[in-house]
């Protein structure tokens, strides 16, 4: 399934979260959204879940507009994976599961043997299926990401918007969780996932957006956007990217170079830091200046 | 394997409602023996039978035969106490003790908070000033009732509409905030009126009134409240399983495809009419709805499709025995209002100690 984000606008109230932001994704790609707290991460994908009505611009789902799209419809070709946050009450890994499918429960019953049947298919294909009557409050953050993305691949949609599937996660399983969502767009699967580390967008995304006060600052393969002068812009530190052989793969890796870059949210007023050629150059000629920023700004 | 499992936790499952339900059988049937006047058990039954039999061969098109129940060899007193007093009363306790609990684990489960109880958004302080007002106003019993029927569902909707206008929180903590303001709005009322009130009747009887008692009830407040609770027991029934999906957050149950705004609207609505009707014909009983599914979660753990059930169950079980202690302690009743607290505190510690019944809470 394709989606595509067009020219997507939103404010909470006074203070504009996103301008004009727009990407395309399909089958087999992982589409890594970075950028620093508050650059609107969160608001797109809010606004792409359809939590938050959009102002202006459109998301379509294989052509579909989401806002023609009842609920029902949405959650069968979008599936939500929030971060691996302790839910409030420890209900066990297969009745969370369940819930993914309640869109098949009929009105007024609970789920019956299909349904379970179906949750359990799902979490044996993460291997996780001997978690299935531990509380999600007892198994650790890796466990609980994995419960979650359970419940979503039992919702049968088949795109998955992923809400930093790599935070309170340890090492291992920040890559064991993106090294699932990498052969799930294998499968055919389209990702879409926020994430605050470069070399996790290097590492495993197809495409990157990077999102600054709110406005698209750069879009395309990671390779080829993520510059040094758009990390130092993004985050506001120098930043120096260094290629590594290893066993005949060309890995970047990226360090924090001491000396502050130009400040962050410099970005979005286009300030040429060294090497910010590579930026979209966005002259504040609509009046926004950068006194509007969202960077830093509480949400 | 993981077919036994899942049938091993099945018929854990299962047995334990088993026990559960046959809990309640036997105290629903053991409470008409309790009391002051001594009814002898074999005579127990055969009232209770007979009055079961005149019951359906009423309801029987004229011209069906139906035995017409047992020889009268009872004595007349022990017909009109098991019938006309323990009766009501003891079907009173069954459903308000459901009501209030189902009532309750519903709102935590909205809520996404078990510290929760029914008269969150003001249903019992509401219907406390309805049953003050009413009786200050002489309104008769069956006025207070409705008096205070009305005034309970009247605050969940005046706290309903104002946080639904809410523009600026979030809804659920607009729901808890509005909640405050009129549950305290009402007390507050109520508390004026019992200023104002004649102190040698008015004053009296709605304090009485307001700490929980069902020693006036009787069959015609259970017609009263009997339908507002009935349906609000279904509809939860009904809802059982996806009050999960509320418990999930708005964000999360939408992605999934759930109209979040509805589904709590209905929720809200059954909690209102179990709790409102509750207290119209009982007074204020608190603790119930907080602490049953509490107990429930920790023996049938947290899924609402065995929660609900479970929490109506040993809800209707636990307010019976509350109010056979009621009648039973002391020669003068005690309010059932302030024997749940005895009664519960206890065994809920009992509860935290031990771990409940092996689950993990």
């Amino acid at each position: 399934m394709n989606i595509e984000v067009r020219g997507l606008s939103f404010s909470y109230g006074a203070r504009q979260a996103l301008r004009d932001v727009g990407f395309s994704a399909g089958p087999g790609e992982i589409v890594s959204v970075l950028g620093p707290n508050g650059a609107g991460k969160s608001t797109m994908f809010r606004c792409i879940m359809g939590f938050l009505r959009t102002e202006r611009g459109a998301v379509l789902i294989d052509g579909d507009d989401i806002r023609g799209l009842g609920r029902r419809e949405l959650a069968r070709r979008l599936a939500y994976i929030p971060q691996a946050a302790a839910p409030v009450f420890n209900h066990t890994v297969l009745e969370t599961v369940l819930m993914g499918l309640s869109g098949r429960v009929a009105f007024g019953r609970a789920p019956g043997k299909a349904h379970v049947a179906a949750a359990l298919e799902t979490l044996e294909s993460l291997g996780i299926a001997h978690l299935r009557d531990r509380g999600c409050l007892e198994i650790s953050g890796g466990e609980r990401q994995l419960a979650f993305l359970a419940r979503a691949l039992a919702q049968d949609a088949r795109i998955l918007v992923m809400d930093e599937p790599t935070a309170n996660l340890d090492y291992g399983h920040q890559h064991g969780a993106l090294e699932r969502a990498r052969s799930l767009a294998l499968e055919g699967y389209t990702v879409v996932m926020s994430t605050h580390s470069p070399e996790h967008a290097f590492l495993y995304s197809t495409r990157v957006l990077a999102l600054c006060g709110g406005r698209a600052v750069a879009e395309g393969r990671p390779g080829e956007v993520l510059t040094e002068g758009l990390l130092e812009s993004l985050y506001g530190i120098g930043v120096s990217l260094h290629e590594l052989s290893v066993g005949g793969r060309t890995v970047r890796i990226c360090l924090p170079a001491g000396a502050a870059g130009p400040a962050a949210g410099e970005c979005e007023s286009g300030a040429a830091g060294p090497g910010a050629g590579e930026v979209e150059a966005e002259p504040a000629e609509d009046g926004a200046g950068p006194a509007e920023s969202g960077i830093g700004a509480e949400r | 394997m993981d077919g036994r499992a899942a049938g091993a936790a099945g018929t854990r499952a299962g047995r334990r409602f088993a026990a559960l339900a046959a809990a309640l059988v036997l105290v629903f049937f053991m409470s008409f023996a309790l009391g002051r006047y001594p009814v002898n058990p074999a005579d127990l039954v055969k009232i209770l039978l007979s009055q079961l039999a005149s019951l359906i061969s009423q309801a029987l098109p004229d011209g069906v035969p139906f035995p017409s129940g047992f020889e009268r060899t009872w004595a007349e007193a022990a017909e009109t106490v098991t019938l006309n007093v323990r009766l009501p009363r003891i079907i009173a306790a069954a459903a308000i003790g459901a009501a209030l609990s189902a009532a309750g684990a519903a709102y935590q489960g909205m809520f996404r908070n078990p510290l929760v109880s029914p008269d969150i958004l003001g249903a019992s302080s509401g219907a406390g000033f309805g049953a003050a007002f009413g009786i200050l106003m002489r309104l008769g019993y069956f006025g207070i009732s409705v008096s205070a029927f009305l005034f309970g569902t009247g605050a969940v909707l005046t706290a309903y509409a104002i946080s639904g206008r809410s523009r600026r929180i979030n809804g659920i903590l607009a729901m808890v905030l509005t909640g405050m303001m009129v549950s305290s709005l009402f007390s507050a009322a109520t508390s004026f009126i019992k200023l104002i009130a004649d102190t040698e009747e008015a004053l009296p009887a709605i304090t009485y009134w307001l700490m929980g008692s069902l020693a006036s009830i009787r069959m015609s407040d259970i017609a009263f409240a009997g339908v507002p609770i009935a349906a609000g027991l279904v509809a939860l029934l009904l809802l059982r399983w996806r009050i999960n999906l509320l418990t999930l957050g708005d964000d999360e149950a939408r992605s999934m495809g759930v109209n979040t705004a509805r589904l709590r609207a209905a929720v809200i609505v059954c909690a209102t009419l179990l709790t409102a009707a509750s207290v119209a014909i009982s007074g204020m009983i608190g603790w119930v709805g907080l602490v049953i599914p509490h107990f429930c979660r920790m023996i049938f753990g947290h899924d609402y499709s065995r929660l609900m059930p479970a929490s109506m169950m040993f809800g209707a079980a636990f307010l019976i025995v509350v109010d056979d202690a009621a009648r039973l302690i002391a020669t003068s009743e005690i309010p059932i209002g302030i024997l749940t607290a005895f009664v519960g505190a206890p065994v809920f510690v009992y509860l935290i100690l031990s771990g409940g019944a092996g689950n993990e809470y």
